[in-house]
């Protein structure tokens, strides 16, 4: 995910491309956020049906935890997010990618909430991924990483949650992927799920959505420079198709509406085209700019994997083709969110998650949310999504007898 | 909640908390931005879930901390399980179905009883509007004009006596209120409750 969809092209990093890339690199092994690390006798479990030892998890942590172990809420990120949900990224010098929903005061309060934001397994800020070490040869993992899952990714995290000392989390919040990991969370933990919050998300990847990850893995595959997935033994890494793989997907977070009022057909620095192929127009600008500083940050080996877990998402699937059956005695509260213009995971996607959630007797808020900004609007300051989440929260909070952001004191942000 | 907070309830709301057992699993169906529904979770203490054709009532209610979710009676009731619920409530949205029976009747299937508090039709000013206006009836409680009315089923007591009939329920209890939302405090037969009752309230539950 982008962490702002502005018309311009953001502002020049503090840190250099160049460098950012080999800051970027170090963060594989060595992450300048919180490490858990599980040795050879803590293997991971995979669903592809082999195991990983020794594997670690990046994560940040915020607030405080209460003397229960009560008011913990894990955060789940997107496709290409990270750990650092409220904290500057270390490799981009950017804010953390959700800090207007978590911190002081904001709806995730971290006044108020213990709050754990974890790289996902495959991922390339410092948990086990394609990028990491291998500890058997000694070289980087690349393409003999086995293919993770969504349930993998939460089966890490529920040992890094376990790992911590907490037996049920408070609240596992995300949006697109991260929501996923929500929705598997509360199917494969519901005792250590009090409440949960699935945004701009789905219960598996649809058609469409694969399609479109596949341009994006078959733009990295193409790049010579991919010298397939070993691009690290040989000093090289293939930007070009990582570049064209981000901006495809980038389309994909943004709408038709938003893209027209941003871009419309505004030419870039120039009154008239040049009948030639140079970035004549803003969006062309715009996305090319996004791909390029994408792939500054990203490993293109992660994005192949991280994909794949998206694609192989399918929920009802695993449950005898019964998406309730997925939920069934649940006693998690959840809060369901979708967008009006987000065409990558429609509000009727969300609608079949709620659908089932009934049929299953769960209790379940539904919220679709009036936005302009297409998939991208869970990062956004979208004021309905931050009420709604605060409102969500607060009464869970009651429910759960801890304080909740509503109840006064804070300073008013 | 003090005396002076019910003061200002609804009248059939009022009622509506009478007819729930404190404790209960209730869905409030049409529960707009979730008065009945709070009233209920802080006189009754009940597990209370809602469910509003209109996203704004919604999100409204969710941001207040109530769990609701959007979508229509006519089409989304049938995602529910039997019993899943110790009451299902129905406050003056029978009216405004495509289909009220069938929307009855999954309220008997979903709910172990069934609350539906609706406005009087046959009441005697109705009557009297279309009577000697020959238009249709605009009132305090029927604000709406024929052409701009969310109501398109609308009923009489003795209709909706007969439409429990035909799904099969029976009446454990029925309540006639007057035009200050007020209990019509005494027995009557139905011909009179009809006459004289502006709304009414209603709980019934599945024949066996």
């Amino acid at each position: 995910m982008t962490e702002t969809a502005s018309a311009k092209p953001e502002e020049t990093p503090k840190i250099s491309p160049s460098t950012q890339a080999s800051v970027a690199a170090e963060q594989m092994d060595m992450p300048a956020s919180k490490l858990m690390r599980f040795g050879p006798d803590n293997p991971l479990r995979l669903d592809e049906g082999t195991e990983i030892a020794p594997w670690q998890i990046a994560y940040e942590t915020y607030g405080e935890l209460n003397a229960d172990k009560t008011n913990a809420i894990l955060v789940c990120h997107a496709l290409t997010g990270d750990q650092y949900a409220a904290s500057e990224n270390p490799v981009t010098g950017k804010p953390g990618w959700w800090s207007v929903m978590v911190g002081p005061g904001r709806p995730v309060d971290t006044d108020k909430y213990f709050v754990i934001c974890a790289n996902v397994l495959g991922g390339c800020l410092g948990t086990t991924g394609p990028a990491s070490t291998n500890p058997e040869t000694n070289e980087v993992y690349g393409l003999d990483l086995p293919v993770v899952t969504i349930g993998d990714m939460v089966r890490s995290q529920a040992k890094l949650v376990e790992a911590l000392g907490i037996d049920t989390l408070f609240a596992v919040v995300g949006g697109s992927m991260g929501g996923m990991q929500v929705l598997q969370w509360a199917s494969a933990y519901p005792d250590k799920v009090f409440a949960a919050v699935p945004i701009a998300t789905g219960p598996r990847h649809s058609s469409q959505n694969i399609a479109f990850h596949e341009v994006g893995r078959q733009a990295v595959m193409a790049d010579p420079d991919w010298c397939h997935g070993q691009y690290a033994k040989y000093g090289k890494r293939p930007t070009k198709g990582l570049s064209v793989a981000r901006m495809a997907a980038h389309i994909t977070y943004m709408s038709d509406e938003s893209l027209h009022s941003k871009f419309g057909r505004n030419l870039q620095d120039r009154s008239a085209i040049t009948f030639g192929f140079d970035a004549d127009f803003q969006i062309e600008s715009y996305l090319r700019h996004q791909g390029m500083t994408f792939v500054d940050r990203f490993d293109a080996n992660s994005y192949l994997y991280v994909t794949r877990a998206m694609d192989y998402f399918d929920l009802a699937a695993a449950h005898g083709g019964k998406l309730a059956n997925a939920f069934l005695h649940t006693k998690t509260r959840f809060c369901v969110m979708s967008f009006t213009t987000d065409w990558l995971f429609p509000t009727s996607e969300s609608k079949d998650v709620v659908r089932a959630l009934n049929a299953a007797g769960a209790n379940v808020s539904f919220v679709e949310i009036e936005s302009s900004r297409g998939h991208d609007a869970f990062l956004l300051d979208e004021a309905e999504l931050l009420k709604t989440m605060r409102g969500f929260l607060t009464g869970a909070s009651r429910a759960r007898g801890i304080p909740a952001p509503g109840d006064g004191n804070e300073p008013q942000r | 909640m003090t005396k002076d907070d019910l003061r200002n309830v609804r009248g059939d709301h009022r009622i509506l908390c009478d007819f729930v057992t404190p404790g209960a699993r209730v869905l409030d169906i049409g529960c707009g931005k979730g008065e009945l529904l709070e009233l209920l979770i802080k006189t009754r203490n009940v597990d209370g879930r809602g469910f509003d054709t209109s996203q704004k009532g919604v999100n409204e209610a969710v941001a207040r901390g109530l769990s609701v979710v959007q979508g229509d009676a006519d089409n989304d009731l049938s995602a529910y399980p039997d019993d899943a619920f110790d009451y299902a409530i129905l406050s003056h949205t029978l009216q405004a179905t495509m289909d009220p029976k069938q929307v009855l009747e999954q309220l008997l299937r979903i709910g172990k009883k069934v609350v539906v508090s609706f406005p009087n039709f046959g009441h005697w000013r109705n009557r009297i509007q279309l009577l000697t206006k020959g238009r249709m009836p605009v009132t305090d409680y029927l604000p709406y004009q024929w052409y701009d009315t969310p109501n398109i089923h609308f009923c009489t007591i003795r209709d909706f006596v007969e439409l429990s009939e035909e799904v099969h329920a029976r009446v454990i209890k029925a309540e006639a209120l007057d035009a200050k939302g007020r209990r019509i405090a005494f027995n009557a037969p139905w011909w009179v409750w009809n006459l004289i009752g502006d709304q009414a309230v209603f709980l019934l539950e599945r024949k066996n």
